[in-house]
């Protein structure tokens, strides 16, 4: 055996370490992936042995070639095994692989759960360290509800290490899990304030997280930012700080004149790059924000760029030439800001902006082009474009041109073609654009034409000549179709003469044009606008030649549609297929009729007549949903829920369909239309009309020989050619001077004889441009339709926001006080259906909006639901007798609840009326500013002051009453929480579905943890009333200590005592200390270098009303019997003028079930133990036990870490395990009053002191 | 936030790459390879921003990147990040990527591109204490040092531990030839004598 192990080890010492693994791949550069593949079969077999080391390895090396590219995800289960290891150095490694290839989707996350917690609460704050650092790269909805209480307890760590990563990670979990920002709030921005600053920095970078998405949140945390702001010589914290104050400006001008001093202060000492631009910056934003709509405050602004302008064109002699590249990029970029809100002070500088055009670095250009887009007005746009047009000729690499093609169009056709005075021109430039090489924008230019055609009437007749010009040199555009979308532009081009064709001189030949063979090899949708608008050219063309004697040119041009069509009849897209073979067999029927002299044109006609009108994109959502129309409510009854029960063939594991009520309805929909679709096909069959393709008429057509069939060699032009016959866009910059100079003389000419006269410009007013910018008018009279709207639109405009974006979750009101419904879900708490937790999450679920959940998460309720409704029919069953019963016992559960919640709640959060006078504060805070020196500033000091902050109307408390009597906020509390309870009443159907909902979902994603309620029997009947395991440890008048002692799995020796300090007085408490008197067998871990009997300071102070989690860890050596430690709490109590320093003893009860930890076993498993003949047996009588079978069981499981295995009637084994693996089994019957334990352990003193506090627990409820 | 950091030499071979935004493999090696395209065709004196890269996030999005002799460090931010801090020109000692490279020279004890090559699973532990889930952990160069130290392993357990060096020397017998000397920037770097055996 031994010598077994030693080969082992020897084997695995010539197992390929990562080191050999690169060696091995940089030696076979020639065969690398021959080579990694039999690496990837070494690695399968190292992780199919035992030893944890030999399969950290592999995962190691599996990290590696995931870099390379390979997909290793067949390993995510070896990698979790990997991430429980207890040694570190190979946990570090499983940690790492996950971090790299875990993701949202990854379904052994799930497994991970229990793990990650234990990993959490170890003693070593490097395996939490480890487990956060992991879990900030792949945590999940699921992941982040769970863990965010534990996450948050770590925020007051006694390790800053773990403190910063624990408030760091909670930004990711806000992100996945909204509902914990506002619980977690107070404790986050107490971290602005902590000692450390590393925490500090942390708390900083998520806060200014958060609030660059929802900046008018954190409005009230300015004065806390201005105080770091001012004290805090961490370069990075005042970067952030000062970018969020940028941030928070535009939405508070009072707050910019209180940054200005301390900016400039900054400005003139710091000596970092970064941070002197950033303070930059935000002063732009001040001075934007203080300006804005006072025109004569521009002098500032101007100043600005000015000083822009200069670092852009200079550049200093004594640096790398990368620098200044960098200055002149952060320069651009600064000026941007600016051009937002003031684009004439940038305008001034366009020559500036149009140097930069040239210059050799691309992002410098890129940032030109992007000021380019603000700096255009009617007098310079064609200048601008023109310019813009040579730098596309001149472009290398397509990328680039892209950009340019994109800013030239986006330029043109910003704000509905304000700065557009001549269309012809537009459309020359767009059909020059179409001339670019490889672009990828052929479907804007096509939309772009599309557009203009239809919008702008005056312009069609123009516009149909070039997009016929274009049809005719369509072989220009496909020759390199295959690289590119430029042929786009024939979908556009296609379109526009078919649908305006009577503006075509010659529309014969552009229809010959439209049936050429070549078309055949564009793409399928492309070529069903080209039939499609064939057929609308055909019927222009028969109506002008049928006013004309001579009938056979008409019948000429119906035999040129009959030749040419069939081949798209064959065409293997079924859009074109379908239109050719409709409108050929059409065409048939109209020659038919021709041949009989009838007059057939009008009628064609009519097939296309009507006009299209341009639709505004947002117009249907804008329809507002009509009164008394309820979207959501059923059109027809669901089915029972029994009914679909019984039809529904048993599963065993939740694979089956949905059967979620909503897409069970649009699941008979589909049926319903396939069905719909299917009797259509029927009547099709039989419809003598209804025309269908044959092959053998398909055969006739391939083999006509035509001229067309003959292969035209298409040449591929690099050079763009000049399309004779399309004008050139420069041509119109010429003649569009000329006449702007003659109307120019022209008025001057009637402003001499009519003064008064006044001329209007066409389109939007545009805040009055030098000079002449009014006075340009159109060349033609342009008529820009504009878009359509449905006539009871609605004004809204906060339809822009992205619904997906995960920030928009967390736009949650954080001055509002906690309410006791808000809590994170409480690991202890969740094994009970009637926990708070549970409470929070329906709470949350019911009154808050309702937010946009992740896919994933949905695809589980609906799994849960199923569930549900599984169960639902043996709750009917019982539901007709109980139900009176079950809404007493339901009200009577939520109003306990806040009960024992209140405890909870203050040990999470911060008094809510120290949050509350906050927001009046920032009032005060800012009506305090100093006016600033500058006489021009003061002016609008008074004028920001007279106009009522944005805060005043939402905030929560007016000015004029200061002192808030702080009860009020309280009682306002109580008094909704009396609402909500009433509310709660009359939702109960809808909540109590919802709990079970999320029960079940706690149950699902919990795996091991939740083992206790398994096969959901417990959870099925009454609720249980909320427990905690937490009990008073000492009390005195100034603080309270209540605590709760936990085994730690990975080291039997080891529990960990989490003890809630709670500030009961109203002075400050600090300088804390806890100590315990060491017993032989139970000692408390110091940190190293400190004596045995020197005590711990306990991580934080308290302010008043305030509590807080510590937690302490003990080493023990006998776990059998209960033992109890003396110990002492002194503290610093801090008054206003006095402090004293107190001291307060209690004694530690270690009991017998705080070594014991829940662990889920398996009936066999359990049987197998029972069977095994080692386990002791005892047992033990309860009398006068009055409360349900589950409740008993729930209190086992709750109080003393046991899990249920598996429960008959009233009847249940019970399981748990002890910190050093001992086996403790439980059953336990009930008949009438009486409770019997039957109890068998490997170890009969702990099972008998297990029993006693069994006893104990029940003889005192 | 940082939505990604990419290491890789001149050749376009990632040397360390760490997405915080999921993206399934080749997905990633198309980031790298578009990256590395549009960071290789540019001088060494232009700035060192750019904007797009069509794969890696949208408008909100940067590329800052620095040239360090063989290898470019690439950070992919948003907005929220500064330019300047992550890469800060005139005053070196404090940056981001300055306080990475620095970082890892200071525990590879004058580090190269072959540090990064084979010890791809220490570079990321030290990234890992300087940047977590996409957002700055601490810059503090003397605390990530001192946290990276007292992490690493003492003494590989029992056994296997003296004869896996012995092993791994014979398995360096057959190891090509290294560079001597790489020079990384201002920082001249002397690789320590690595003899074949």
């Amino acid at each position: 055996m031994a010598l077994k192990i030693v080969k082992g080890s020897i084997d695995r010492m010539f197992d390929k370490n990562l080191q050999d693994l690169v060696r091995g791949i940089r030696n076979h550069k020639e065969d690398e992936a021959k080579y990694i593949s039999t690496c990837i079969d070494e690695i399968k077999q190292e992780l199919k042995q035992d030893n944890i080391a030999v399969k950290a390895n592999a995962v190691c090396k599996l990290t590696y070639l995931q870099m390379l590219g390979y997909d290793v995800s067949w390993a995510a289960f070896n990698i979790v095994e990997v991430m429980s290891s207890s040694k570190f150095t190979y946990k570090r490694i499983g940690y790492l692989a996950a971090s790299q290839c875990f993701h949202e989707s990854t379904d052994v996350i799930m497994l991970t759960t229990n793990q990650i917690r234990k990993d959490l609460s170890s003693p070593n704050q490097y395996d939490t360290g480890v487990a956060l650092t992991g879990l900030s790269c792949f945590v999940t909805p699921d992941l982040a509800r769970d863990l965010a209480n534990d996450i948050m307890t770590l925020m007051s760590h006694t390790k800053p290490y773990i403190r910063k990563k624990a408030v760091l990670i909670m930004y990711k979990v806000f992100l996945k899990y909204p509902e914990s920002l506002r619980p977690a709030f107070p404790r986050l921005k107490e971290k602005l304030e902590d000692p450390d600053p590393g925490v500090q920095s942390a708390a900083v970078n998520v806060i200014c997280e958060l609030a660059r998405r929802n900046p008018k949140n954190y409005l009230s945390l300015a004065p806390l930012f201005f105080k770091l702001m001012t004290s805090s010589t961490n370069n990075w914290v005042l970067i952030k700080i000062i970018k969020l104050f940028g941030a928070l400006t535009p939405l508070e001008p009072r707050l910019g004149k209180k940054l200005i001093e301390p900016l400039t202060n900054l400005i003139h000492s710091t000596s970092a790059m970064s941070l002197l631009y950033e303070c930059v910056n935000t002063v732009i934003a001040v001075l934007i924000s203080l300006s804005s709509g006072m025109p004569n405050h521009s002098a500032s602004i101007q100043l600005c760029v000015q000083k822009l302008r200069i670092l852009i064109e200079d550049s200093d002699q004594n640096c790398e030439p990368s620098v200044n590249a960098c200055m002149k990029y952060l320069g651009l970029l600064a000026m941007s800001k600016i051009l937002k809100t003031h684009p004439k002070s940038v305008q001034s500088h366009k020559d500036l902006i149009l140097q930069c055009l040239d210059d050799k670095d691309e992002s410098i250009r890129l940032r030109a082009l992007d000021l380019l887009y603000g700096m255009v007005s009617k007098k310079n746009l064609m200048e601008i474009v023109k310019k813009l047009m040579l730098h596309v000729d001149k472009a290398e690499g397509t990328t680039y041109r892209d950009e340019l093609l994109t800013k030239i169009i986006d330029i043109c056709s910003q704000s509905n073609y304000q700065y557009i005075t001549n269309f012809e021109w537009y459309i020359s430039i767009l059909v020059e654009l179409t001339r670019l090489e490889g672009t990828r924008h052929g479907h804007l230019i096509a939309s772009q034409m599309l557009d203009v055609a239809i919008r702008v009437k005056a312009i069609r007749a123009f516009a149909v000549a070039q997009m016929a010009t274009l049809l005719d040199n369509a072989h220009l555009l496909t020759g390199n179709m295959q690289r590119n979308g430029i042929c786009e532009v024939l979908y556009a081009a296609a379109w526009i003469c078919g649908e305006f064709s009577e503006h075509l001189e010659n529309p014969m030949q552009t229809l010959e044009a439209m049936l050429r063979p070549k078309v055949a090899t564009l793409p399928g949708h492309i070529q069903a606008v080209y039939v499609q608008n064939a057929a609308k050219l055909f019927a222009t063309v028969l109506k002008s030649q049928e006013g004309n004697t001579d009938s056979t040119a008409a019948q000429e041009t119906s035999q040129l549609m009959i030749d040419r069509l069939p081949l798209f009849v064959q065409s293997a897209n079924l859009e074109v297929q379908e239109r050719a073979s409709c409108i050929l067999q059409l065409v048939k029927y109209i020659q038919k009729l021709q041949q009989k002299d009838v007059e057939i044109a009008e009628e064609v006609n009519a097939l296309f007549a009507g006009e299209l009108n341009p639709v505004a994109p947002k117009a249907q959502k804008k329809v507002p949903v009509p009164e008394g129309l309820d979207l959501d409510a059923w059109i027809n009854e669901p089915p029972s829920e029994s009914e679909s029960e019984d039809e529904q063939p048993k599963a065993i594991f939740a694979k089956e369909e949905p059967k979620h009520s909503r897409p069970r309805h649009t699941e008979v929909d589909e049926k319903e239309l396939a069905r719909r679709r299917e009797a259509r096909k029927q009547e099709q069959a039989n419809n003598p009309f209804y025309i269908k393709a044959s092959p053998s008429s398909q055969k006739v057509y391939q083999d006509t020989p035509g001229v067309e069939h003959i292969p035209v060699v298409q040449i591929d032009l690099s050079v763009p050619l000049k399309v004779p016959g399309l004008p050139m866009s420069d041509q119109y910059v010429k003649l569009e001077e000329e006449r702007r100079q003659k109307e120019r003389a022209e008025k001057k000419k009637k402003e001499k004889k009519k003064r008064k006269e006044k001329r209007s410009g066409r389109g939007k007013k545009h805040d009055s441009g030098p000079e002449s910018e009014e006075d340009i008018t159109p060349a033609h009279q342009v008529d820009i339709v504009t878009e359509e709207m449905p006539e009871n639109a609605l004004p809204s405009d906060d339809d822009d926001k992205d619904p997906n974006d995960p920030h928009k979750a967390l736009d949650i009101d954080l001055d509002k006080p906690l309410a006791d419904s808000e809590k994170l879900p409480v690991r202890s708490h969740r094994e009970t259906p009637k926990s708070p937790a549970e409470d929070g999450d329906t709470e949350n679920a019911a009154l808050q909006e309702p937010k946009k959940k992740s896919t994933k998460e949905k695809r589980e309720k609906k799994k849960d639901k199923d569930r549900d409704r599984k169960k639902s029919k043996e709750e009917k069953k019982k539901k007709k007798h109980k139900h009176e019963e079950k809404e007493e016992d339901l009200l009577g559960g939520q109003a306990d609840a806040p009960v024992v919640q209140s405890e909870e709640t203050s040990e999470v959060v911060a008094p809510p009326t120290s949050t509350n006078p906050e927001v009046s504060d920032l009032d005060f805070w800012l009506s305090n500013a100093p006016v600033p020196s500058n006489t021009q500033e003061a002016t609008t000091v008074a004028e920001a002051e007279a106009a009522p902050p944005p805060e005043a109307a939402s905030g929560t408390a007016p000015d004029s009453e200061p002192d808030q009597p702080q009860d009020a906020d309280t009682e306002e509390a109580k008094s909704s929480k009396h609402k909500k309870k009433k509310q709660k009443k009359e939702k109960e159907e809808k909540e109590k579905k919802k709990k079970k909902k999320h029960h079940h979902h706690h149950h699902h994603s919990d795996g091991g943890g939740e083992e206790s309620v398994q096969n959901g029997t417990v959870e099925e009947e009454e609720p249980l009333p909320p427990m905690s395991n937490y009990c008073l440890l000492a009390e005195n008048s100034y603080i309270k200590m209540v605590y709760d002692i936990q085994g730690n799995l990975q080291d039997g020796s080891q529990v960990v005592v989490s003890v809630i300090f709670e500030n009961k007085g109203d002075s400050f408490l600090k300088s804390m200390e806890f100590n315990v008197l060491d017993s032989l067998n139970s000692k408390l871990q110091r940190p190293d270098g400190s004596g045995p009997h020197d005590g711990l300071t306990v991580p934080f102070q308290l302010p008043p009303g305030v509590s807080n989690e510590a937690r302490f860890v003990f080493t023990v050596q006998s776990i059998i019997m209960p033992q109890k430690l003396k110990g002492t709490l002194t503290f610093i109590v801090k008054n206003e003028d006095s402090s004293t320093h107190e001291k307060l003893d209690f004694k530690l009860h270690f009991t017998c079930t705080s070594y014991l930890i829940t662990t889920p076993c398996y009936s066999d498993a359990f049987a197998k133990l029972l069977e095994s003949g080692d386990l002791k047996g005892s047992s033990v009588r309860l009398e006068g036990v009055n409360m349900p079978f589950h409740h008993l069981l729930a209190r086992i499981c709750f109080h003393h870490h046991f899990s249920v295995v598996e429960r008959i009637d009233s009847c249940a084994s019970m399981y748990s395990r002890s910190i050093q693996g001992h086996h403790v089994c439980l059953l336990v019957k009930t008949s009438g009053q009486t409770v019997s334990i039957d109890a068998k352990c490997d170890e009969p003193t702990l099972l008998g002191n297990v029993l006693d506090e069994i006893k104990q627990t029940f003889s005192q409820c | 936030m940082i939505k990604a950091i990419l290491i890789f030499n001149n050749h376009g071979k990632p040397r360390l790459i760490r997405f915080y935004q999921y993206f399934a493999e080749d997905m990633q090696q198309q980031i790298i390879r578009e990256t590395f395209h549009l960071v290789s065709k540019r001088d060494d004196n232009v700035c060192n921003f750019l904007e797009g890269g069509s794969l890696i996030g949208g408008s909100d999005y940067k590329l800052i990147y620095r040239h360090y002799a063989t290898l470019y460090f690439v950070f992919c931010v948003d907005s929220s990040e500064s330019e300047l801090g992550i890469l800060d020109l005139i005053q070196v000692t404090f940056s981001l990527l300055q306080v990475f490279v620095e970082t890892l020279d200071k525990c590879f004890e004058n580090v190269c591109e072959l540090d990064l090559i084979f010890h791809m699973d220490k570079v990321h532990y030290i990234l890992q204490e300087v940047v977590m889930g996409g957002m700055v952990l601490e810059t503090n160069m003397n605390e990530i040092v001192a946290q990276v130290e007292v992490q690493k392993p003492h003494g590989e357990g029992g056994l296997s531990a003296a004869p896996a060096r012995a092993v791994s020397a014979v398995k360096n017998m057959n190891l090509p030839e290294i560079p001597r000397n790489i020079n990384i920037g201002d920082i001249n770097i002397k690789v320590p004598s690595l003899s074949p055996f």
